[in-house]
């Protein structure tokens, strides 16, 4: 354990973390196709999967964005706004970041 | 069921689905300067972060990475980044399942490869070409080999791209991240009903950083808006 430790505290550390990342998202991206060519996927599990994308996004930004204050919260509301009405992704986030530059030299 | 329709695989393929990946880049190029920029910006090396872009190759989680990453790691560490990829890459569950009517009865070693290439944009360009009637597995493949190598090459801009900007905070790329996903939230908009998993996420994940330290709330958050869509009919 003590060699284990030394190891994943040396520049080893980086790579084990790539590599075990690489190996769950290569386990995710397989999954799928195992699983259903031996199970099926009820409609609960399907409806459960399909309000993960929207969930991890929320999950991952909302208290990052509080933590940040006011500025990040109008800036990510702008980009929304922007992203709504244009539909271009690139759009809402040059929208947002500008609004929170804007708010930060002048507020 | 006519021969025409039967899952084949040709190099024509290939490269109709390079080409059908077009509509794909702009979204590709960026998210993967953001992530250059900001693991440049982490004090990433140059190979950690095309490792990354190489092999892992899931723009939400490697900036997601990008957060929880460490200058020295232990077991602990190594586990949570593990725990949190694969929560939030877990979503390519259901991508797969889709996908597997299609890809049975191909040989192994190419159907690992195609869906170590799986992503939103490549999935959504395969099903649509698939739902048109179309069965050929080239598509699939050149879509996905073009898209990564899209999304290396803007990596490595991002990456030095990055080390230029003197003053992240001015630009607000500190928040690229969270204003990013907030604009991907936008096309996952399908009205206030199906939405109501994302609230749950939302509030059960503001509830569990209040509380607990680290990255917890991410994994919190997500299940709990999962459990809320399993629930709501």
């Amino acid at each position: 354990m003590t060699s284990l430790g030394t190891i994943i505290a040396s520049p080893w550390g980086s790579i084990l973390a790539i590599a075990a990342m690489t190996l769950v998202t290569f386990l995710c991206r397989i999954a799928g196709v195992v699983v259903m060519s031996r199970v099926r996927i009820t409609p609960r599990i399907e409806r459960g999967l399909r309000a993960l994308p929207g969930s991890i996004i929320l999950a991952t930004i909302l208290p990052v964005v509080i933590d940040n204050g006011f500025p990040a919260i109008v800036a990510l509301i702008a980009a929304v706004v922007a992203m709504a009405a244009t539909r271009i992704d690139i759009a809402g986030l040059v929208v947002g970041l500008g609004t929170l530059a804007m708010i930060r030299a002048f507020g | 069921m006519t021969t025409a329709l039967r899952p084949h695989f040709s190099s024509a393929g290939l490269r109709h689905g390079a080409r059908a990946a077009l509509p794909a880049f702009p979204g590709f190029i960026m998210f993967a300067v953001a992530f250059g920029t900001a693991a440049a910006q982490k004090g990433l090396s140059l190979g950690e972060t095309l490792g990354l872009s190489a092999f892992v190759y899931a723009g939400a989680s490697q900036m997601v990475g990008l957060e929880i990453w460490q200058q020295v790691w232990t077991p602990s560490t190594i586990l949570t980044i593990m725990t949190v990829t694969a929560v939030v890459n877990a979503r390519m569950i259901l991508l797969g399942a889709t996908l597997q009517p299609w890809l049975k009865d191909e040989p192994l070693a190419r159907t690992a490869l195609n869906l170590f290439l799986l992503t939103e944009a490549g999935w959504l360009v395969g099903t649509r070409y698939h739902s048109e009637g179309g069965r050929d597995i080239g598509v699939l493949l050149g879509c996905g080999i073009i898209l990564w190598l899209v999304w290396l090459v803007a990596t490595l801009t991002g990456f030095f791209a990055g080390a230029l900007v003197p003053e992240p905070r001015r630009f607000g790329l500190d928040l690229v991240m969270p204003i990013f996903f907030g604009v991907m939230l936008v096309p996952l908009w399908k009205g206030a009903k199906p939405a109501l998993p994302w609230l749950v996420a939302g509030l059960v994940s503001l509830v569990v950083h209040a509380l607990v330290p680290g990255y917890v709330f991410i994994i919190a958050g997500a299940l709990a808006g999962v459990a809320a869509g399993m629930l709501i009919e």
